[in-house]
Order: C-alpha cells, then structure tokens, then sequence
C-alpha cells in the first residue's frame, strides 16, 4: 500500500470508523483531544526551557512566561491526563463490568466541557497574560494590580468548565457500575458498594486469619474496577475543592469589575491554602496513585492473560491508599511556619511517607503477576507498563525525601521539587503507564486496527524514556545546587544543567511527534475524522454485538 | 551547626546511587521477563519483610534527620527558644524591607528571622554566592514566619524571595546578610 493511501485509510485499511459502537467513538474522541493538548504541553515545557536558557531567543516578557507556566499544568493535567484517563475510564467500566455505559450523550458531554474549559483557561493566559499559577495563592489571583480582571474570570471560567465536566465523568461513572440495564434482573446496591470500596477485600484478609471462609469468593466488581471506583472519590472530593476555590475568586473578580473590590485580608490566607492543597493533593497523592495503581493492575492481568497476584491485599490496599490520601497535604506546607508543628509532623511527614507502602505494594504485587507469567513478549504494553512503574519508583521517593522538615528546609520550590518528582512522576510514571493502555487498547477500541511501524513505537519508548528521567535528572541536580521554581536567572547561572534538560526535553516532544505519525498513519485520516461523525451501530455497548 | 550545604552533599549521593539501583534492578527486571531461559537464583523477598522495610525506610528518614540535622529539633522548638537577636524583615509591594541597609550576624548567634508580608504570599530564602540554598520558608500574609537558624561560618548571603508572587517578583537583595566571628 502507498504511503499517501496509508495516510487516507490507515495501515492495511483495518480500521473502520462506521464499525465502531458510540461508546468507542467517545472514547477515541476524549483520547485523541487529550493526546494533542498533551502536544501543547510539550510545546509549552519547550518554550519555557528555551526561556529559561536564554530570555532573547522568544519573544516572551515575563508576564508572558508565568502565563504559560500557568497553562502548562492546566493544560497538561486537564486537558490532557484528565482527558485520556476518563476516556479509558468510561470505556473500561462498562466493558469489565460486561454491561452498557450508563449515557453516552454524558460521555461526550464531558470531553467537550473539559476540552472548552481548558480551550479557556489557556485563552486566559495566552491572551489576557494571567498569571497565579495553579497553586492560586491567596490573594494573588485576585491582584488586579498585576492581572486583567476579564483574565481571571475567564481562566476561572475554564476551571470551572473541567470540574463540570469532572462532574458529568464521576456521575456516569457510578450510574454505570450501580445501573441495572433494561432486561436484566435488579443489581443489589449493598454487594456494589462494598466491593467497590474495597472491604470486601479486607474483610476476606481478617476471615483468612480467623481461619473462616473468604467474605465473597467472587467479588461484586472486578479489582480495575475497584481502583476507578475509588480514584472517582478523590476525583469528586478535588472537583468541589477546586470549584469552591473558583467561585470565592470569581466573586472577589465581578465585584473588582462592579466597581466595589472586596478585601482580600477578610480570607485567611493559610487556611486557604490548606483547603487548597487538601484538594489539589487529591490529584497528585490521591487519585493519581490509585487509578495508576488500577491501570497496572488491568495491564499486568491483560499482559498476562492471567489473574492477578495477592488480589485481597490489592484490594485493601486500595481502600487504605484512598484513606491515606485524604491526610497527606501537610507536606506542600512545611515551609509554612503557621502550620502547627503537629500537622507538619503526622501529615506532612508520616502519613505522606505511608505513600511509599501503598505504592510499594502496587509495584509489588503487579510485578510478581508479571513474574509469574514470565517468559513474556517484549510488546509495547509491556515495556511502557515497565517504563511507567520505573517512574513511580524513582518519583515516589523523591517525593518522600522533600516531605521531610529537615530536607524540605533546602528543597522546597527548588527544581528538585518539580523534576525528578512531579516531572518524573507524570510524565515517566503516569504518561508511560497511559501510553502501555494505549497501545493495549488500540486493538479494542479500533475492531482491529493496525499499528503503522513497531520501529516507530520502539522510538517513542527509548526517547520518552530517556527524555523524561534525563530532563527530571538535570532539573533535579539544578534544585539541589540551589535554582528556585517559578523563578527566572538572567545571568546564566544554572545553564548547564538547563541546557541539559532541554535538550532531554526536545527528545520527549519528538517523542511525542513519533508516536501521533505513528497513530495517524494507522487510523488514517480518514479514520481520525470518521472518530467524530455520529456513529452508526446503534447501543450503548462497550464492543460491537458478535 | 552543620551547613546546609553538607546535607544537600548528602541528597545528590542517596538519591543518584538510588536512581543507578532502581533503573538497574527494571533493567534486570525486564530482561529476566521476556528471557526464554529462567534465571537460576532468585533472591526470594516474603511480602511482609518487604512491606516491613518499606515502612522502616520511611519512618527511619524522619528519624535520621530529625537526629542529624540540628536545625528540624531547633524549628520545631523555636516557640521555647530565647533568640540572641531577632532580624525583623517586611515584604511589601514586591519588595523586601530589611531593618538596615545590610544584616550582620554574629558567628554561633542564634537568630529568629521574623518575615511580616503586607500583601501577598511571598517567600524568605538565603542563598550562597554559588547560588546554593542555606534555607527558606514560605511567607504568607496575616500569618506568622518566624524561622531560627545558627550560622557556623563566615559569609556573605543573597535574599531572594522563594515563593512566585506574580510576574513583578521581587528583586534579590544580594550580599544582604553578613556573618563574621567564626574562625
């Protein structure tokens, strides 16, 4: 076949958009959106690297500079992780629970509120130079002395947005796992719901230890299933903390623009900052960790073909991990001297450092499933799933050492804080474990498509890979010799190291670049296009019927 | 007191051996995986044994450095500490308000710097003329960021703010802060 047929058709042809069911096609439409505002990401940690070099190569100003720095998390978090894990979400639930999707108009109400709402918020920065951060200290998202009220408004707008659709995702979510489908007999809730959770899990360890029969022999819902069901409640928790953060900044921007400012010193500003970051935390050490820990647990059983190892402790796991994750947020401030000492100690330090045992048994268990099947294939499943625990592994300890009062004193706002951690953690960890459910996944979602060039998913491995621990080891090595986040050198102080990293930044986007030809060039443009057109099966099915 | 210096020594060593360890052990891992012949010895880890180093290893760091680090003992009891002198700074407008042109310290004093914000949330940090950090906290406004420290060597220092306060920052005050006295 010629490369220009290819490019219109696809590899061989195979996939054929009209045989996809509606909830494929939502789900290939929320992915895709993702994978490309994940592009945007990469183009925005360039730009910013290259200013970080050298403040004459862009014509950027520092306002300029901090509004991409703050629509590179928006975009990249939202738009694109959020993205890409509901798309695989929503597809996932229905198809392992073996029943429709609750809504599908749900489904693809969600992709286009988080879509338009981070089409939003980088309009904010892009256009109106807004510039707090996604840390939105208080006050300084409403300091109309350094920002445009119609900016804040409008990037709040956007937040607000991807918190709705946030909303839509969690509730068709749980519709589809407690929904009795028309026809069949009536779904108990209680089974659900203690699955769900977990505790049937735990409640099966403490009969083993008692000696008695397993609680349930086979549980309600499938341990993936466990894992989203649980995740979704730190999704829901974060959604209302960071709406309820919007709308207090929103009210003080109407009143600025009515003529009538508010005080801004009427709100205590550490007291918001732990609302804050009790919410935001919910991401990174909440449903981040337990969705991921989810997503291994579905990829090493599909890897396998075989169940997975320790499934009673997964699942308790699971359940103290969501436990853990609501006690964690003192560790963003224990820099903070107001925070009381007891807080910094119990949940900035020891409740934090539990993250390692959580995390820990995820890696373990999803390992030893892996060993147990062994030898396996080196398929690209396997070797992004690999990539992404490496990730984990090297982000979660990183984290743990800034979550310590005596190193946080030297660390805290370094480089190190947002390389080899958050970086690591993200963009390794979360981004390669994605990329190992794509590429699982494509078949499925796609009836059959066919991947363009192994040679070309080989690449987007080695050089996302080695790109994102190399870009996460400079920036790491500039933290610990003293280079600040959010804060600009003129004087060429840290470029060796940024230089480094940029150049380890560069590999990822080409990485990235690989792997979207790859993708095109396997549905075809043809085919990409069809993704969006109203589909033709009929249904709220996960699969085609037969 | 141990310079902060030696501890941030510390970290690049722990951190890289453990980064060279971990991506060695994937290596393994990974080959060992798909290899069509078994490995013959495997070291054999019991699930508890390892939860139990896992939960050892993130207690011991707190204990560790609680022990071997002077100043987290020395911040956590600073409310019961008499300081030998206390540096009133103010943060206002995006600029720093030192009591003085420059503040010298005497070698071994125990110092409480007392950062007040006006406005927004800022940050106190004092940096080497290498750039390297020697400490920093958070300075929020209406709240109190209060921080003792004990300087054991001579030299000057940087004060930059360590926290974003929008894109007008706040100059650094360089060579702010002098220490004298130590041998």
């Amino acid at each position: 076949m010629s490369f220009f047929k290819t490019l219109i058709v696809g590899e061989q042809g195979a996939f054929r958009p009209e045989t996809l069911t509606p909830l494929q096609k939502v789900t290939l439409r929320t992915v895709v959106i993702g994978l490309l505002w994940y592009g945007v990401a990469a183009i925005e940690g360039m730009m910013m690297r290259t200013h970080h070099v050298d403040q004459t190569i862009l014509p950027l100003d520092n306002a300029h500079f901090f509004s991409i720095m703050t629509a590179h998390p928006i975009v990249a978090i939202f738009g694109s992780t959020y993205m890409v894990v509901f798309g695989a979400f929503i597809f996932l639930v229905p198809f392992l629970m073996k029943k429709p999707v609750y809504s599908i108009k749900l489904a693809n109400i969600t992709w286009i509120l988080i879509a338009v709402g981070t089409l939003c918020s980088w309009t904010a920065c892009f256009l109106y130079k807004y510039a707090p951060l996604y840390t939105l200290y208080w006050p300084l998202p409403v300091d109309m002395k350094q920002f445009a009220p119609f900016g804040g408004f409008l990037f709040i707008l956007g937040v607000a947005l991807i918190m709705v659709g946030t909303l839509c995702f969690i509730f068709n979510i749980y519709a589809t796992v407690f929904y009795t489908e028309p026809g069949h007999e009536k779904r108990p809730v209680k089974p659900l719901l203690i699955s769900g959770f977990g505790i049937d899990g735990l409640l099966n360890l403490i009969n083993k230890v008692r000696g008695r029969e397993p609680y349930a022999k086979e549980p309600a819902v499938s341990l993936p299933v466990v894992a989203i069901f649980r995740g979704t409640v730190d999704t829901f928790l974060d959604a209302l903390v960071i709406l309820s953060c919007g709308v207090l900044i929103l009210v003080y921007i109407i009143f600025h623009m009515a003529g009538s400012p508010l005080d801004p010193t009427a709100i205590n500003a550490l007291y918001y900052k732990n609302w804050f970051w009790w919410g935001l935390d919910l991401i990174a050490d909440g449903l981040v960790l337990i969705y991921v820990a989810g997503a291994w647990y579905l990829l090493a059983m599909l890897i396998t073909g075989k169940d997975l190892f320790m499934q009673n402790v997964a699942r308790a796991a699971l359940l103290i991990e969501l436990i853990v994750s609501w006690a964690v947020w003192s560790h963003h401030l224990l820099s903070d001297q107001g925070q009381p000492n007891m807080m910094k100690i119990t949940s900035g330090e020891m409740v934090t450092a539990f993250e390692l045992v959580t995390q820990g048994i995820a890696v373990f268990i999803t390992l030893m499933t892996l060993w147990r099947a062994r030898p396996l294939k080196w398929t690209n499943e396997l070797k992004f799933l690999l990539g992404g625990m490496l990730g984990f592994a090297l982000a979660v300890p990183a984290g743990i050492m800034q979550a310590d009062l005596g190193l946080n004193r030297v660390l805290h706002n370094t480089q190190w804080i947002i390389g080899p951690h958050v970086h690591v953690a993200v963009l390794v960890g979360l981004t390669m474990t994605l990329y190992s459910a794509v590429y699982i996944l494509f078949p499925i979602l796609t009836n059959g498509g066919k991947l363009f060039s192994q040679k070309m998913a080989n690449f987007h491995f080695w050089a996302h890979l080695v790109g994102g621990i190399g870009m996460g080891a400079f920036m790491g090595m500039a933290g610990v010799n003293g280079m600040l986040r959010r804060t600009l050198y003129y004087n060429g102080e840290f470029n060796t190291y940024m230089i480094l990293a940029a150049i380890c930044g560069a590999l990822l986007l080409l990485s990235w670049v690989v792997f979207i030809v790859n993708i095109v060039l396997s549905v075809g443009l043809r085919g990409l296009i069809g993704i969006y057109l109203p589909a033709k099966v009929k249904g709220n099915h996960a699969l085609p019927e037969g | 007191m141990t310079d902060s210096i030696a501890v941030l020594g510390m970290v690049k060593v722990v951190y890289t051996l453990y980064t060279l360890a971990i991506m060695s052990l994937f290596a393994w891992f990974g080959y060992s995986l798909t290899a069509e012949s078994r490995p013959k010895k495997i070291i054999r880890i019991p699930f508890y044994l390892y939860i139990a180093l896992l939960v050892l290893i993130g207690v011991s760091i707190h204990i560790l450095t609680f022990n071997k680090i002077p100043w987290v003992e020395m911040d956590l009891k600073r409310a019961e500490v008499t300081p030998d002198r206390t540096v009133q700074i103010v943060i206002e407008d995006h600029k720093f308000i030192l009591p003085g042109d420059k503040v010298t310290i005497n070698c071994n004093e125990k110092v409480l710097f007392s950062v007040d914000s006006k406005d927004l949330t800022y940050g106190f940090g004092l940096f080497r003329p290498d750039n390297s950090l020697v400490f920093q906290m958070q300075v929020v406004p209406g709240s109190k960021n209060d921080l003792l420290w004990q300087f054991g060597k001579n030299g000057t220092y940087t004060i930059r703010s360590t926290e974003y306060s929008g894109p007008d920052g706040v100059p650094p005050l360089k060579d702010a802060v002098e220490v004298q006295g130590c041998e």
